[in-house]
């Protein structure tokens, strides 16, 4: 597995798209930071980006990654190696190069700001571990749907859908059962349905470090223990990795019996 | 050597191969035909292990082979299409499928044999479709295993390097391998195959030599035979 | 005439020698505070020197008396009652380590209890494990500075507050240090007074407490992780300007909470990560000028009944929410803020916003209605309903804009 991890490593991180998305957070961190002065504002438009962009990227490439390498991965199929070693091996090749450009672009302008005199410094962290979930995450889910659909143009479309349907139509979704229901007590199904959507997860994580005075003005005991104490951060760290590793799973799985 | 019994694949509804047995013993060339869709690739692929059946087995050197990735240290495929991760340069790649190997290779000696020197260096994507196909050639007969499976080899080749193919090929079975091939160009058949299988409807239809299929079609021609076979399964 | 002279001479001479200083320690001649206050006439100093003295119900009446610790002599009332009872003018006390006043749900126990009194001073003071600390009441032309006041309040019912001033005028409370109290200062019909530069953190409901008293000030004092840091009710005439508002954190917790406050100036304050910044509720004519507001659940709550507030020159800066509007516009005002919301351009260049800026958000009303959904907040969904509102105003009031927001921080 690692050795194929190097070399689609190798190839990925020499490909334009690598240095393309570098240079978009580059740039990104620069002009927030040096043209708003601003650190507390620019974390929250960073984060912005970071929950919005990051995932359609790590779908994207994902996806792109795993039609683009179809005969290379025939070539190695033929090879004695394990066939999930294979495909673990290519995903985390795109994870990694992608979060790399991501820690780098991202972390270089800030660096420069004076990041680390700064107290926003936990704030940034905060961001930078939410950024690589969620490639981590898109890009195990769209290798998934690659896997799943031979036609490129469908595995394509399901991929944005997903991207789509995570981003904003769940929380569309979500906030109707709010509305509809609200007689009810809410707040431990609002918790949960967060668990559900990997970028409400991490919303909610950059949340607790950017916003939690407004969360706390929520008076529910459940809201309360969950964002009051350290609870919060723990479970939306742990449900991250089980998100994280879900997918990984299915992939292992589906390629054991999967013909190419 | 291989010996396949019973194999049975299909995809969706479309079956692949139905029951097909095929037992090869001998060292030699056997080439692989039939008409698209006969299900020469899926029998390829299946002795690859990229193709699951859903019943039969498969054996190589009397193992059977299914859900297993060890045995393919014994065994060199060349892939139909040649496409690489395009940013590595032509030497990584090789190092990197030596790497995966972990075994000895003579890849400086087809270095020279295919003159790659001048391209070492050059990224995969920078390379012309022949270009590729010589690379991909090198990767397959660089670790001398004593089964070797060409999809369609001819492909994308100038005349020169085809020549270089056959001689290579020539030399392959003369150091005692067995060697799958299949193809489109008759003529390419004709010369290099000791053997033909011939597929229809996921079967073996014919089973021969060049000649055997020549003198059982009453063609003289093999081109013609081939065509004849086919002719015949349309009455 | 003579004999006037001279009996006016004599008066003071006699006074000035009869000022005399009384020394109190476990080994002098007198060794309690209380028979040292029964020996002494006004004009007498009594000295306490280091040690621990257990007393309580020490009364001053009629004496105008200076009294001054040592390395803080440590006054244990044992839990027994009020330690200083103090009806007098002209007195001060002065670097005593007061502690261990008890509750009691049937009198005010305090650890310095002040009433109808004039001109005195208690300064440098440690007052730990009290009730009430100094409990002031019709006095008046007073300072309370420097004393450090700390308790381990629990419940609002049993707690007391740390300076605590009823029907009093004129006073000056300045650099003083509460923490662990029910209110650090709490003041009630009490006029023209000054709070100036004290420290109240981690109070149990609110760090400084007006309630029906006009004509004060509060300067460049610091509220940190209080119930609520300033509430300020049924009041007239508040100055409130160089105030630190911060970590008021909890679902019924604000930096400033004005309840029925009419004609006050807000100036120069900063808050920062309180829940909610300021609650205003029935309020008039206050201007709110040059404040800043930063990383707030929300800055503004505005609950109904206000009147021509204005706000200009204000610093918004990534709260949560920057406004929360409940009823009609009522000729507040909103102008010349910084956003940093905003997202608006500056053709002509004049440091103004070409486009008016909305503060109040839908989400807030969502959030309003079905109080769940805060967990919402800064997803994708909720910008685009935010985004869709701004453009087409139906649920939040179309006049409240700030018709002039500022492209840049406002330095002030």
């Amino acid at each position: 597995m690692f050795k194929i991890l190097k070399y689609s490593f190798f190839d990925l991180v020499r490909s334009s798209w690598s240095y393309v998305y570098f240079f978009f957070y580059l740039l990104l961190g620069t002009t927030l930071l040096f043209l708003n002065n601003d650190l507390s504002t620019a974390v929250i438009t960073l984060m912005n980006v970071i929950i919005m962009l990051v995932p359609l990227i790590g779908t994207i490439f994902g996806v792109m990654y795993y039609y683009n390498s179809r005969e290379f991965t025939e070539l190695l199929l033929a090879q004695p190696v394990k066939r999930s070693s294979i495909f673990l091996g290519q995903y985390l090749g795109v994870a990694i190069s992608l979060s790399l450009s991501l820690v780098i672009g991202l972390g270089l302008p800030f660096v420069a700001y004076g990041l680390f005199k700064s107290p926003a410094i936990w704030d940034f962290i905060m961001l930078l571990i939410t950024g690589l979930f969620l490639t981590l995450i898109f890009s195990a889910l769209a290798f998934n749907i690659a896997l799943s659909n031979e036609n490129k143009i469908k595995g394509f479309g399901f991929a944005i859908l997903m991207w789509l349907f995570l981003a904003v139509i769940y929380d569309g979704l979500f906030l109707l059962s709010l509305v509809y229901f609200q007689e009810y007590p809410l707040d431990k199904f609002s918790l949960v349905a967060t668990m559900f959507n990997p970028i409400d997860l991490s919303r909610i994580l950059i949340l607790l470090k950017l916003d939690i005075s407004a969360l706390l003005s929520y008076t529910g005991a459940v809201f309360k223990e969950f964002f009051g104490t350290p609870v919060g951060a723990f479970a939306s760290l742990g449900m991250l990795v089980v998100w994280v590793i879900l997918p990984l799973f299915r992939i292992s799985r589906v390629v054991k019996k999967k013909d190419f | 050597m291989v010996s396949i019994k019973d194999l049975h694949k299909k995809y969706g509804h479309q079956i692949v191969l139905n029951g097909l047995d095929l037992e090869i013993k001998e060292k030699g060339i056997i080439a692989v035909l039939g008409p698209n869709g006969s299900g020469k690739t899926t029998l390829i692929k299946s002795i690859l292990g990229m193709v699951v059946p859903e019943k039969g087995k498969i054996e190589l050197n009397g193992k059977s082979i299914l859900h297993k990735w060890n045995y393919r240290q014994e065994l060199d495929y060349l892939p139909q299409i040649a496409n690489f991760p395009g940013n590595l340069r032509v030497q990584e790649l090789i190092t990197m499928i030596k790497d995966l190997r972990g075994k000895i290779a003579r890849d400086q000696q087809l270095i020279d044999f295919f003159g790659l020197h001048p391209y070492l260096d050059k990224k995969l994507n920078k390379l012309s479709g022949g270009t590729r196909q010589k690379v991909n050639l090198l990767l397959c007969f660089m670790f001398d295993s004593p089964l070797i499976i060409l999809d369609e080899p001819t492909s994308g080749l100038d005349p020169v390097s085809l020549l270089r193919l056959r001689e290579l090929i020539r030399t392959e079975k003369q150091r005692g391998k067995t060697i799958l091939i299949t193809s489109h160009i008759m003529n390419f058949v004709e010369e290099m195959a000791d053997r033909i299988v011939f597929l229809l409807d996921g079967k073996i239809y014919f089973d021969g030599t060049v000649s055997e299929l020549k003198t059982s079609t009453g063609q003289f021609d093999f081109e013609h035979a081939i065509a004849h076979l086919l002719s015949e399964e349309h009455v | 005439m003579k004999k006037l002279i001279l009996f006016f001479f004599l008066f003071f001479f006699v006074s000035t020698v009869a000022a005399k200083e009384i020394i109190v320690c476990h080994e002098c001649e007198i060794s309690s505070i209380k028979q040292a206050v029964e020996l002494a006439v006004s004009g007498d100093t009594i000295r306490i020197k280091k040690g621990l003295y257990k007393e309580y119900e020490i009364e001053i009446i009629g004496k105008s008396l200076t009294i001054i610790g040592e390395d803080y002599p440590v006054i244990d009332a044992e839990m027994k009652g009020t330690a200083f009872k103090i009806k007098a003018d002209d007195f001060s006390i002065e670097g005593l380590h007061i502690k261990n006043i008890g509750t009691s749900h049937t009198s005010d126990n305090a650890a310095i209890l002040v009433s109808r009194s004039k001109n005195f001073s208690i300064k440098n003071n440690r007052l730990s494990n009290i009730f009430f600390g100094i409990l002031l009441e019709r006095s008046e032309n007073g300072i309370i500075e420097g004393n450090i006041i700390r308790s381990k309040a629990r419940s609002q019912a049993n707690s007391g507050n740390g300076i605590h001033v009823w029907h009093s005028k004129e006073l000056i409370i300045e650099d003083n240090d509460v923490q662990g109290v029910r209110d650090g200062i709490y003041l009630e019909f009490a006029n023209n007074c000054d709070i100036i530069n004290n420290v109240c953190k981690e109070n149990l409901r609110y760090g400084l407490h007006f309630m029906f008293s006009d004509h004060n000030r509060y300067l460049e004092n610091l509220f940190e992780n209080n119930g609520a840091g300033v509430a300020v009710m049924y009041s007239k005439f508040i100055e409130m300007e160089r105030n630190l508002f911060r970590k008021n954190w909890g679902s019924a917790s604000y930096g400033l909470l004005l309840k029925e406050i009419n004609d006050a100036t807000l100036k120069h304050n900063i808050f920062e990560d309180n829940t909610i910044a300021i609650s205003a509720d029935n309020t008039n004519r206050i201007d709110y000028l040059e404040n800043d507001f930063i990383s707030n659940g929300y800055a503004i709550r505005i609950r109904g009944a206000c009147y021509k507030n204005v706000f200009r020159r204000n610093n918004f800066l990534a709260n949560s929410f920057d406004v929360a509007y409940t009823g009609n516009i009522n000729e507040n005002e909103f102008s010349r803020n910084y956003w940093s919301d905003y997202t608006g351009y500056d053709l002509n260049k004049d440091g103004i916003g070409d486009v008016p800026f909305r503060p109040v958000k839908l989400f807030s009303y969502l959030v309003n209605t079905t109080p769940e959904a805060i967990i919402l907040l800064r997803s994708m969904f909720i910008g685009l309903l935010d985004f869709s509102e701004k453009v087409s105003p139906v649920f939040t009031p179309a006049e409240l804009v700030d018709p002039q927001p500022k492209m840049k921080k406002i330095k002030w």
